[in-house]
């Protein structure tokens, strides 16, 4: 909303500087995006006129020519073509600026002294849409008798510094020059002049040129119209023209102005309808039928169905409520009579159908925001004025006010104890009550009880007249104070966010960074990552409005982001990266969904550069340590197709699968141009904090020695580590303390098909020193069980 | 014998003094004082002696070896200082040489700024509450005072799985799923990934972040929400920090505040960073709309409240000069080993 200052001032008068006034407003709720001053930045620019014109005796593209600027006559050097004796033009001085900064100084040109500049439209900032007539790359030739030496900022009506305002949706009052007049009234604490409508009417009875009939008063319950007889179509006067421009209104015609006019003063958009192109003279507010169509204003097409409201005459309609006129109905040249509409329109419904014909307009969007229906024929009274006073027809009697079930206006209750309560102030009742008369906001006697105006439609309770006398108490005067004697309560992390915590920090100090990643994704993934045509992953929860296919499912597995990150980072030359992400999937329970999907948080690991399998299983071991999780197992995986058949491992707890790790399979790699070995791995974040122990309980120190032993042994491939410290484990009894695996070897001195392991077995006895005897019977039972089990052969 | 033990004396002494090595040292030792060595040898020929001799020459001859065994013991520790010393000339490091760091890696910005935001309330005595992502309409319009026409609806530009589920557009639902179910006093932060249909540019994405606050107890005002809001701010920005309350509308709040705070960059001269205002919106914040709470359960004429909200990635942005919202999900290693 562009609120000229100049105009405002109609209303109220504002006696600070516009930075004050704005900042004003803004801290008592309309908050203000930017104040913009006309020709901020042009000085010293007046108006001239051309005496003569002669050629550059050195330059064949320049004339000299002498200008009148009142006080004396300039010689100005130009190189303009459409400039002619007897031209009233702008004339930069010496020592003026222009927009942009640019400053203009007197000098030669070719030899010849030049004591300024003329000026084109653009040079001024000025464009076409303001000024049609003036050449697009030429001087800017202004009408003619023009006082000479005048500041153009005031011939061009240029003085004007305009405020530009964010309303709120809750305030469509605040959309109109009085709406904001009345909230700088209060602000300033000062009075509110509305204008003064007055009708001149001459003539017979409006209700003889038409009749208006609401046929579905739920979307239309006001409806009031005027008419007005031989109409004079001309240009508005300059005042109207400066203030529409100002505002941001482009001037047509006298009519159209006017109802600009009176929608941008009043808040009450308007429409003007060539009577004689109305059948039967009739209004008739109805539902469009289905396939119904109406060229409107902008000469579109539009199909129509019977949600819509219209305005329709006895055939046809007209004009869409609301958003548009028809063009069959339009106001021209040649128009003799005029039928003022002032309506008020349900503004769903508008809402909804100017969202179906896509054409959201000024007026719409107004009227969306539920307007005020007793402004209808102030609205429109003030129209007529208009025209009365612009000389542009004559007002025939009476207004057609067709208004089925009147508003009533609503009573809120208002105890100041408790708004005092609420903000934490004490306000005085009395200057409670001060604010809402300067509202206009009508307190009962009793002072407990506040009728609301019905331009007010958002003050529904008391908890809305508490806003009110906080916004001009001002929100900050209102002491602050920390929730003292309120009940206290105990600030804590739950479990489960402990756990979080102590993941991601793990992660960290194991050198993973975190990224984060959308929780939407493509289907399109599913096939990137090999996921069988039948897997349960593929069934996702679908977003009905996307904002492409890329975002239109929620995703069921993490992967495919990580390997989208490590791809990012590796295609930008990175060399190494170690990632991880806490975040969710989204399981649904079935579909078409219709519970609330199951969200399942996951820790999800990635690496390349520098990594191995061996890298990444080592963080997740880390985490399981940290957490005080022991019993966990990594069995090899072959059945996941996004991953490397041979370098995969499930995790369970407990027998339980709880998440997996492994080198994703190249052609999963290829598939999202990322490093051909990359390691990933999931781990779901339910089961850690389930498992978590973190609890630590002191065990007394050892106070026998630890007896220690080696052993390599050859054995085949395929037999595991795991398989190995099983059996020492099994064959150890208790005096087992640590088996550490140091070596596995393969190549020069291990026959092909096998491998060379070796442990460093400790053994240690709470109560005893272990004696040699001992420990050789266990390391036997040990060695028998490998090589019976396993065909493990001792290695010297 | 005087005279042989005298010159044992001069001739080890002078030994002494010329030797270099441990292994010399312990020559000299042997030569001298071991079993088969000549002071031994001397003393033993101390039985030929008289009895008025004897004492006179056992003395000196213990003066003797004394002596020498401090002699050695003194080139004994002279050398081994030396050989010391020389060793450590020897085993000189370039201290320059950058040291063994095991790489750590490194938090993400959004989660280091909900990191600071959840200890600053959870110190202020608030618990942290989680609810959906993929959130019923109920939860996250009706009960909050926005009804299925209500304009707002467009505004906050919903992802639909169908009528009745969205993607939720802000954490607010949370805060309604904890008032149906628990009794006040409540006090709680929630924070959580929300979503809203804007396409992807340098300041807006489709998925981004919030925390917002929730408070309901008896006798919750106005002052209360401003009071807890400049603690917040100052934990987050700043001992000096400042802060604003602007007039604003939300459904489910009323009275309603967009909250500026003084510029961290200008501490609220005005600069480039808050576009000469001297102060950058980082919240919205209310008193608890009674209808909200009169949809949880809560009766209004007993209790009050105050919520706020902000935005993650507008307040990690600001905190670190980040001046393009694309960074903070591309996930660039080498943005990510900035923080
Ligand atoms: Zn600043």
């Amino acid at each position: 909303m562009k609120v000229p200052l100049n105009w405002l001032n109609d209303y109220v008068d504002i006696n600070v500087s516009p930075k004050e006034f704005a900042d004003a407003l803004t801290l008592s709720g309309s908050k203000v995006e930017g104040i913009e001053v006309q020709g901020e930045e042009i000085s010293k620019v007046v108006v001239g006129k051309i005496l003569s014109v002669e050629k550059h005796p050195d330059a064949d593209k320049l004339q000299v020519t002498k200008v009148d600027i009142g006080s004396e006559i300039i010689q100005i050097v130009t190189g303009a073509r459409n400039i002619s004796v007897g031209d009233y033009i702008p004339v930069a001085l010496h020592g003026s600026t222009l927009p942009g900064g640019k400053k203009i100084t007197k000098g030669k040109l070719r030899g010849v002294e030049s004591h300024g500049m003329m000026c084109s439209i653009a040079e001024l900032e000025l464009t076409k849409d303001d000024y049609p007539e003036a050449a697009e790359d030429g001087i800017f030739i202004l009408d003619s008798d023009l006082p000479l030496g005048k500041d153009i900022k005031e011939v061009l009506g240029l003085n004007e510094k305009i405020v530009e305002f964010e309303i709120t949706s809750n305030r469509p009052d605040c959309l109109s020059m009085v709406g904001i007049a009345r909230e700088t009234a209060v602000t300033f604490k000062t009075p509110l002049k509305k204008p003064e409508i007055k009708v001149k009417e001459e003539g017979d009875e409006a209700s003889q040129y038409a009749s208006v009939e609401i046929k579905d008063s739920d979307l239309c319950p006001r409806y009031a119209a005027r008419i007005v007889k031989d109409v004079k179509i001309g240009p508005s006067p300059k005042w109207m023209k400066d203030r529409l421009k100002a505002a941001g209104v482009r001037p047509i015609n006298n009519i159209v102005d006017i109802t600009n006019y009176v929608m941008l003063e009043l808040g009450q958009p308007m429409h003007a309808f060539d009577l004689e192109n109305l059948q039967g003279k009739k209004i008739i507010v109805r539902r469009a039928n289905d396939g119904e169509v109406i060229k409107t204003l902008d000469d579109q097409e539009r199909k129509l169905d019977s949600s819509m409201l219209v305005i329709a005459d006895a055939e046809k309609p007209v004009a869409v409520a609301g958003v548009m006129g028809g063009a069959n109905s339009e106001v021209s040249e040649t128009t003799k009579t005029i039928l003022f509409e002032s309506a008020n329109f349900f503004g769903h419904s508008v809402r909804m159908t100017a969202k179906k014909l896509g054409m959201r307009t000024e007026a719409s969007g107004r009227f969306e925001k539920g307007l005020d229906i007793e402004n209808v024929v102030t609205a429109i009274n003030r129209a007529v004025q208009l025209v009365e006073e612009l000389g542009a027809g004559t007002v025939c009697k009476g207004v057609i006010d067709c208004y089925p079930i009147k508003n009533q206006p609503m009573n809120v209750n208002f105890r100041p104890e408790k708004i005092n309560a609420l903000l934490g102030t004490s306000i005085e009742a009395g200057e409670m009550v001060e604010i809402f008369k300067a509202l206009e906001l009508e307190v009962d006697e009793a002072g407990s009880s506040v009728k609301v105006p019905s331009f007010r439609p958002d003050i529904e309770r008391e908890a809305d007249l508490a806003e009110e006398v906080a916004r001009f108490f001002g929100y900050n005067n209102i002491e602050s104070t920390l929730l003292s004697g309120k009940s206290s309560t105990l600030g804590k992390k739950s479990f489960k966010q402990k756990v979080e915590d102590i993941v991601k920090n793990t992660m960290i100090s194991c050198g993973m960074s975190e990224t984060y990643t959308y929780s939407f994704t493509s289907p399109k993934v599913f096939d990137k990552i090999n996921l069988p045509a039948d897997s349960e992953l593929r069934k996702a929860v679908v977003i009905s409005n996307p904002l492409g296919e890329d975002y239109s499912i929620m995703r069921t597995t993490t992967i495919p982001d990580m390997l989208e990150v490590i791809s990012r980072n590796y295609n930008r030359r990175i060399e190494e990266a170690r990632l991880f992400e806490m975040s969710y999937i989204y399981i649904p329970e079935s579909l078409p969904v219709d519970k609330l999907p199951t969200e399942k948080q996951v820790l999800t690991m990635g690496m390349y550069g520098n990594a191995d399998f061996y890298d990444l299983k080592g963080v997740v071991e880390q985490l399981f340590q940290t957490l005080g999780i022991s019993s966990y197992e990594f069995l090899p995986e072959k059945e996941c197709l996004a991953f490397h058949p041979g370098r995969t491992a499930k995790i369970l707890f407990n027998g339980q699968k709880v998440g997996m790790i492994g080198e994703i399979h190249p052609e999963v790699a290829e598939n999202f141009e990322g490093p051909e070995r990359t390691y990933v791995g999931v781990i779901e974040i339910e089961p850690l904090v389930s498992n978590a122990n973190m609890t630590a309980k002191y065990r007394p120190l050892p106070k026998f020695p630890a007896v220690s032993r080696d052993i390599a042994m050859l054995v085949k491939d395929e037999v595991m580590v795991k398989q190995i410290e099983d059996i020492i484990k099994q064959r150890s009894s208790k005096i087992l303390e640590e088996v550490k695996l140091f070596d596995v070897y393969k190549g020069k001195q291990v026959p092909e098909g096998m491998k060379s392991v070796a442990y460093s077995i400790a053994f240690r006895a709470e109560d005893r020193t272990l004696t040699d005897e001992e420990v050789n019977k266990v390391m036997e039972k040990i060695l028998t069980g490998l090589k019976d089990n396993l065909g493990a052969q001792l290695r010297e | 014998m005087k005279e042989q033990l005298n010159s044992i004396k001069d001739q080890a002494e002078k030994e002494l003094s010329g030797i270099t090595s441990i292994q010399e040292l312990e020559n000299i030792r042997v030569k001298y004082l071991g079993k088969k060595g000549e002071l031994t040898s001397v003393l033993r020929g101390m039985g030929a002696l008289s009895a008025e001799e004897r004492p006179i020459i056992g003395q000196l001859a213990n003066e003797v070896r004394s002596f020498l065994e401090e002699k050695l013991e003194a080139a004994k520790n002279e050398l081994v200082s030396k050989e010391r010393t020389a060793r450590l000339e020897k085993e000189v490091i370039d201290v320059t040489i950058p040291g063994k760091v095991k790489a750590l890696g490194k938090k993400h910005p959004l989660s280091i700024v909900l990191d600071e935001i959840k200890d600053v309330f959870i110190g202020m005595g608030y618990e942290i509450a989680e609810g959906p992502e993929v959130e019923l309409d109920y939860y996250n319009f009706e009960a909050l005072n926005i009804p299925k026409n209500h304009p707002a609806r467009d505004v906050q530009d919903t992802f639909y799985i169908n009528e009745n589920m969205v993607l939720r557009t802000q954490t607010s639902p949370v805060q309604v799923r904890v008032m149906e179910q628990k009794k006040p006093p409540i006090k709680i932060i929630c924070p959580g990934r929300v979503y809203r249909s804007d396409a992807v540019d340098a300041t807006h994405s489709p998925v981004f972040h919030q925390v917002e606050g929730l408070v309901v107890d008896k006798g919750v005002t106005m002052g209360d929400l401003i009071g807890t809001l400049q603690v917040f701010a100052k934990s987050l920005f700043g001992e000096n920090t400042k802060i604003r309350l602007r007039p604003h509308h939300f459904p489910f709040t009323e009275p309603s505040a967009e909250v500026d705070v003084s510029c961290w960059t200008c501490g609220g001269n005005g600069c480039r960073v808050c576009k000469g205002e001297g102060w950058i919106e980082i919240l919205g914040a209310g008193m608890v709309h009674p209808k909200v709470l009169e949809n949880c359960g809560i009766d209004p004429e007993v209790y009050s409240g105050f919520a706020f909200g902000l935005g993650v990635e507008r307040t990690a942005m600001g905190r670190f000069n980040i001046d393009d919202l694309r960074l903070l999900y591309e996930n660039d290693i080498r943005f990510l080993k900035q923080f």
